[in-house]
């Protein structure tokens, strides 16, 4: 649980409060998954719809979407199978913003427990990002079973980029979740600066729009750029794994989308282990600041 | 007084080791820009800083049983959130051996949304319990509570009295090595701080090591072999418990 000390003498002993940060958390999973079924259980309780209103949210995104962006935007006639392309964008980039969202303010949300308990800290961003998680499989059962309607038929490859983007966005909203989670415990001002990331992440990947449309435009080193947010990589991927084997080859994906998959991948680890960083200098003040 | 920091590196059956533990609480005057702004031009002092405890060094054998006492403030409770990791000391080291755990707060993890059976073992985990450890005590905890009828109910629907008895309850169940007791006679009627009390006694008996914050001092003087007086974050007697009341009460 903490670590040990180095002098012979002080054999057994621990330092109380400094845990090895992610690593306790693997520790105490059967806390973990308590604290993620408490999530599940209470979130919606209380209302008449309970569960179905995580349906109903991206649903009612999606219609939006489609009717400004397919309909009066007329991507719907340019793209084929477009609904089935902004589904799987929307549903992908929704469990990042939910993750991210959560875990930032888990700390705060759990601030009563902090200041009297110790525990692994780590455990409040971790659990809000696989409470995301959660919320997030049926809907890719739907879009699962919507694409079989539309004869998917995927190689094996794509259907890995499914696992390495769902891999992908959940490390990066933990880590930025740490980081900004720990942050926002002196200043709220940070929850507020991750509502405007929330807001720019749908517009910075090719949810609503082809990729192509932004290669039209910028300069080669922009797309490049562009290309190494982890969130366009998982975007890709989600389409190269449920939207392109229902178009019949008609459909046109990005290139390298598999390396920039990899560096996707590495980019969020690296943000996984700055947040830790972070969260590991700051977890000191956590108690007396909530 | 002695300092007990020479004899650390010799003691072996010890439990709890703080030595030369310094913590300073920094109260942030503004808390936005613009306060910060008109402060800096007004030239009032940003922040300001205070010593919750000053150099405070002292070993609990393993076993023992030691009253931590002082006023409103004195910095004993800073003491036991210290020992049990919830605040970290800004100079000095503190050791502890085994596992920990507190009666800080008891009810802090618990959610009124879930009955009392998920708060059992939600609580049980939060204090460092393994799931075969909670089945094994779990009919242990709500006896001990007596609430077997309500086991089932959400927590919100209990009153203040089955609450506070159901979070006692756990917390004293849980497997430890040193146990951090905080104002318990706060709880409930008297027969069950009395029952309270019995167990608390049990776990010394069978060789906890035991830390008692109160105010109540004759049940302090009853339960603990040593005592601890804290004065103005410094110490300023640690000895028999008795005598440490004692000087208590002269103050």
């Amino acid at each position: 649980m903490s670590r040990t000390t180095d002098s012979p003498s002080l054999r057994g002993f621990v330092e109380p409060g400094r845990g090895a940060g992610l690593v306790d958390v693997f520790r105490r999973r059967y806390l973990l998954s308590l604290l993620v079924r408490k999530e599940v259980q209470v979130r919606y309780r209380g209302s008449v719809l309970g569960w179905l209103w995580s349906y109903v949210k991206p649903l009612a995104q999606f219609i939006v979407f489609f009717l400004a962006i397919g309909v009066f935007l007329r991507l719907n006639d340019a793209v084929i199978n477009f609904p089935i392309y902004l589904f799987s964008g929307i549903v992908v980039i929704n469990v990042f913003m939910e993750a991210f969202g959560n875990a930032t303010r888990s700390l705060v949300d759990n601030g009563a427990l902090i200041k009297k308990i110790y525990l692994p800290r780590e455990l409040f961003p971790v659990s809000s990002s696989i409470v995301a998680l959660i919320n997030f499989l049926p809907q890719v059962v739907i879009l699962f079973v919507v694409c079989l309607f539309f004869g998917w038929s995927p190689q094996p490859l794509q259907v890995l980029g499914i696992f390495l983007a769902t891999l992908i966005v959940l490390t990066l909203a933990t880590g930025l979740g740490m980081l900004f989670g720990a942050a926002n415990v002196s200043f709220r001002d940070s929850q507020n600066f991750v509502d405007l990331i929330i807001m720019v992440a749908t517009w910075a990947s090719p949810v609503l729009y082809q990729i192509s449309q932004v290669r039209d435009v910028v300069p080669d080193w922009a797309l490049v750029l562009y290309q190494l947010n982890p969130l366009t990589a998982a975007v890709g991927l989600f389409h190269a794994g449920f939207w392109y084997p229902t178009t019949d080859g008609r459909g046109e994906l990005q290139e390298n989308l598999y390396l920039y998959g990899v560096i996707g991948l590495v980019v969020s680890l690296l943000a996984l282990a700055l947040g830790q960083l972070v969260f590991r200098r700051l977890e000191g003040r956590f108690a007396q600041d909530l | 007084m002695p300092r007990t920091s020479d004899d650390v590196a010799t003691s072996n059956s010890a439990s709890i080791i703080v030595d030369g533990v310094r913590k300073t609480f920094l109260f942030r005057h503004t808390h936005s820009i613009k306060e910060t702004v008109i402060a800096a031009v007004r030239r009032k002092p940003l922040a300001s800083t205070f010593d919750a405890l000053k150099d405070v060094s002292f070993t609990i054998q393993q076993g023992e049983s030691v009253a931590l006492l002082g006023f409103n403030g004195s910095g004993k409770s800073t003491l036991l959130k210290l020992i049990s990791g919830v605040l970290r000391p800004d100079a000095g080291a503190i050791r502890t051996r085994g596992r920990v755990a507190g009666l800080i707060e008891v009810g802090a993890g618990f959610h009124p949304d879930l009955s009392g059976r998920e708060n059992i073992y939600l609580n049980a985990a939060i204090l460092g319990m393994s799931k075969s450890e909670i089945d094994e005590r779990f009919d242990d905890i709500v006896a001990f509570s007596e609430i077997e009828k309500f086991i089932d109910t959400e927590v919100k629907h209990y009153s203040s009295g089955m609450f506070l008895r159901l979070a006692f309850s756990v917390a004293i169940h849980t497997e430890v090595d040193i146990l951090l007791v905080d104002e318990i006679l706060s709880v409930g009627d008297e027969p069950f701080q009395r029952k309270c009390l019995d167990r608390i006694r049990e776990l010394h008996q069978q060789g906890k090591t035991l830390v008692v914050v109160s105010h109540d001092l004759d049940m302090v003087a009853r339960l603990c072999d040593r005592g601890i007086l804290v004065d103005q974050g410094t110490l300023a007697f640690d000895g028999d418990a008795t005598e440490a009341v004692e000087r208590m009460r002269a103050r």
